[in-house]
């Protein structure tokens, strides 16, 4: 009985692939640690390696296949002997040298729908359209459709070709191609002196970014995560943000802070966390934390040609989602402004980042009750728009907040204070927030699922206030 | 030798050993500038040039003076810390930058290194006292001060954040091409932060145009060098990364003159970064609310009796034909030129409240 080699996963959160090539042919010998195929995600190509030893059977996915399920046999491979051996474990990632969140081949797979309610955005499989309505009023552009990652590099590259004060630096961002493959193409294009390489030294680089924009360049500086970046947060908050004002305006510090923020998926508490509050308590900093590729990269454009510091947060589990985006270099999106996403009478949800995704697919539940949410994305979260949740719940009289992130001193909060600040005659109830659990976040993934935000709990919350 | 408060009095006197050459092989380079320096010690400053540095270092001494004295009667508040006895550093080194091109940056005993790039005395004072006219418009106060236009970069109150914030300015000057060095100031105390060596690393792996200056005044706040440090010898803090040191008498000007020549002209040949240690002293204590119980007064005493760079300079001075009468002359004009600032410091009026939220951003959105 021979060996079944399966589709292995080589992220955590990948699902399917491209079995690009097979290094090996039907009838040939391979021992354990020969390289049998090449795998690819929309962000990297892997190396399969033979576990086994034993002679190729056959093959059952022929090279160039794509939207390959993870877990289905691709292989059959005849075993040592007559021995009957069981269906090949899936191997360990080939080249596994990296943790996850260091070389995540993650791309279009995201978190599983189930498990947090997010439509899967599987770009080659007959993954469900998004429900999204188009991502940016813009008029008389011509829409393509492209992934946030996408969008992203084609903010920086548009910047780039815009401006050569415009250098990307972090760790992994040129030769890698990005560990998030968000810089893909950038070194390429902008060469070595652009885009450039750090060793892992977050506190250092980010210090380097912000003396570099004290001297009159726009540095990106790109972390691999904002986890890593709390190893850095004093050159942010110290140098970046409060020297304009120290100076008595004298001293700009042009330099966008981005990478991803807020939990990705089964990488543990060290890994998940949502820094926007933190940033966004700041004064003499911007915050950013788009949703959708339009937006992402409209604001990232805005962002980079702003003089402020600005710390822009981006979503692993958002990356590989695809999106319509309007083309053209001036596509630029406004800091400091909110947008509806979805109009409704019944109750406001307040929310940003992925929690957009969440509210969107919570609104249709509620559609189906007869509650009409509308759905506001802050987008900016320093200097928030504090008349667009304002106006919005004028209309509705009832607001949530959805924040993947902890409860306590969170944007929720925030937006909760400004409600009773200066919405208090609107309101017909109280302000609830929906946010992850008041843990870190744990590694289990019956629990992970627990601690995190889902559209069910936003259900809730819209009954609730809606006494429904 | 252990570069502690027992030894701080020797400083002028102490040898600098000759580097063995035989074997060191590639690490030859790691010792050049040292040998360099062994070999030709002093700037031979003519009479004209050193007394306009020696005019430097005396506003410097009665400027921190005043400054002193203002804080004690409550016209400066919060943290003032005092560059008094350390003068020939910031004179010494800044003399021998490019003001067109080179940029400064340092931590928080920063008003002798503005001085030194011949910033306006009353927008210094004015600064320290709070008020409107100030360099920072009064809101940045003695650890905060800028001049974009003289290319001084701060002003940090963060220990060893200017040393990342320097190789960025460093590295905006390779990145533009633009010939200019950094000069990045640091104390012993900053010398043991992480960023440090984390910028260490970059610059020598990038080759930055930098040139790192450990001010080693003996203690970090109120700690000596040997209770704090492993190394003492701070000019080798960078041969883990091929940064060549070089350490210099900080109480001899034109020592520190002549090092830094050495050091620039490295720096701008495109070699990559350079470590000097600075061996200095202040006199006072490390803020205005330190009574400096941690050394004996004869220590001080003994500094200042043989050590001082002021007074070294004046001897020279009048050794070169200056006379008495005209270097009294000096002292009177600098002391007007700082009365000037601390009377421009107290009458000038506060910010207005509008002040409060003015340049928190740039832009409005």
């Amino acid at each position: 009985m021979g060996i079944e080699l399966k589709m292995p996963a080589l992220s955590p959160t990948m699902e399917e692939g491209t079995l690009a090539k097979w290094l090996v042919k039907e009838g040939d010998t391979v021992k354990s640690g020969d390289i049998l195929a090449e795998i690819e995600t929309d962000k990297a190509t892997m190396e399969f390696e033979a576990v086994d030893e034993g002679t190729i059977g056959r093959i059952m996915i022929p090279e160039g296949s794509e939207g390959v399920k993870v877990g289905t046999v691709i292989a059959v491979m005849a075993g040592e002997g007559e021995e009957a051996s069981e269906p090949a474990p899936v191997p360990a990632p080939p080249a596994s040298s990296a943790p996850p969140p260091e070389a995540p081949a993650s791309a279009m797979a995201q978190q599983p729908s189930e498990e947090t309610g997010v439509p899967a955005q599987a770009v080659t499989s007959g993954g469900e359209a998004r429900a999204d309505p188009p991502a940016t009023p813009a008029v008389g552009t011509n829409l393509a459709t492209v992934t946030l990652r996408e969008a992203l590099r084609d903010a920086m590259a548009e910047e780039m070709r815009r401006d050569d004060r415009v250098f990307v630096i972090g760790e992994e961002v040129a030769e890698y191609q990005g560990a998030y493959k968000v810089t893909q193409g950038l070194l390429e294009e902008f060469g070595a002196k652009r885009v450039i390489d750090t060793p892992i030294t977050e506190y250092g680089f980010a210090g380097v970014g912000t003396g570099a924009a004290m001297g009159g360049l726009r540095p990106i500086v790109e972390f691999m995560t904002f986890n890593f970046a709390m190893q850095a947060i004093d050159h942010i908050i110290n140098s970046a943000a409060k020297t304009n004002y120290m100076s008595g305006g004298q001293m700009r510090c042009p330099i966008v802070f981005r990478g991803p923020n807020g939990a990705a998926s089964r990488v543990g508490a060290q890994h998940s966390q949502n820094y926007a509050p933190w940033y966004a308590s700041v004064p003499g900093l911007i915050v950013i934390a788009p949703y959708d590729a339009a937006d992402a990269k409209g604001l990232l454009k805005s962002a980079i040609r702003s003089d402020d510091p600005v710390v822009f947060l981006e979503n692993e589990l958002v990356y590989g989602r695809s999106f319509e985006v309007p083309g053209g270099d001036d596509a630029l999106v406004p800091i400091g402004k909110a947008r509806t996403v979805r109009e409704g009478k019944d109750v406001t949800i307040v929310t940003y980042s992925i929690g957009v995704a969440l509210a969107l697919d919570a609104a249709k539940t509620l559609a189906e009750d007869g509650i009409e949410a509308e759905i506001i994305d802050l987008r900016t979260l320093r200097p928030l728009d504090r008349e667009a949740v304002l106006t919005s719940l004028a209309k509705t009289n009832r607001l949530i907040i959805a924040e993947e992130g902890w409860p306590t001193c969170s944007i929720a909060s925030e937006v909760m204070a400004i409600c009773m600040e200066d919405g208090f005659d609107h309101l017909d109830a109280p302000v609830l927030r929906v946010c992850d659990e008041d843990v870190p976040l744990p590694y289990a993934a019956n629990l992970e699922k627990l601690a995190l935000i889902d559209p069910a709990r936003i259900v809730a919350a819209a009954r609730k206030v809606c006494y429904r | 030798m252990a570069k502690t408060a027992d030894t701080r009095a020797s400083i002028s006197r102490r040898k600098i050993a000759e580097p063995a050459f035989e074997g060191l092989g590639e690490n030859v380079a790691l010792h050049s500038l040292q040998a360099a320096h062994a070999a030709t010690k002093r700037y031979p400053a003519k009479q004209d040039e050193l007394l306009a540095l020696y005019e430097q270092m005396l506003l410097i001494r009665r400027f921190e003076e005043k400054a002193g004295q203002l804080y004690g009667l409550g016209l400066i508040g919060g943290f003032c810390h005092l560059y008094i006895g350390q003068e020939a550093v910031a004179v010494g080194l800044q003399s021998a930058l490019d003001p067109e091109r080179d940029s400064v940056i340092t931590g928080y005993r920063d008003h002798g290194h503005m001085l030194a790039y011949g910033i306006d005395p009353k927008v210094i004072m004015a600064e320290l006292t709070g008020r409107q006219a100030g360099i920072s418009k009064g809101k940045g106060g003695s650890m905060h001060m800028f001049s974009v236009e003289r290319k001084f970069y701060g002003g940090h109150g963060i220990v060893g954040a200017q040393v990342s914030l320097g190789t960025g300015l460093a590295f905006a000057h390779k990145y533009r091409e633009d010939g200019g060095v950094c000069m990045a100031y640091f104390g012993d105390g900053a010398a043991n932060q992480g960023q440090v060596y984390e910028s260490f690393n970059m610059a020598a792996l990038w080759k930055l145009p930098i040139v790192y200056v450990i001010e080693n005044n003996g203690y970090a706040m109120g700690t000596a060098v040997k209770r704090g440090s492993a190394e003492t010898e701070f000019y080798r803090r960078g041969t883990a990364f091929r940064i060549p040191g070089l350490d210099v008498n900080g109480m001899d000007l034109l020592e520190v003159r002549q090092a830094a020549e050495i050091a620039i002209d490295f720096v701008r040949q495109g070699n990559g970064p350079v470590l000097m240690e600075l061996n200095t002293y202040r006199y006072r204590g490390h803020s205005m609310s330190d009574p400096a119980k941690y050394r004996s007064r004869e220590e001080v005493q003994e500094m200042r009796d043989k050590h001082d760079p002021i007074e070294g300079a004046k001897a020279e001075l009048i050794a070169l034909g200056l006379s008495e009468d005209k270097l009294k002359d000096i002292d009177k004009r600098i002391r007007g030129t700082v009365t000037a600032a601390a009377d421009f410091a107290e009458s000038s009026p506060e910010p207005t409240p509008a002040e409060l939220y003015t340049d928190v951003l740039v832009e409005t959105y």
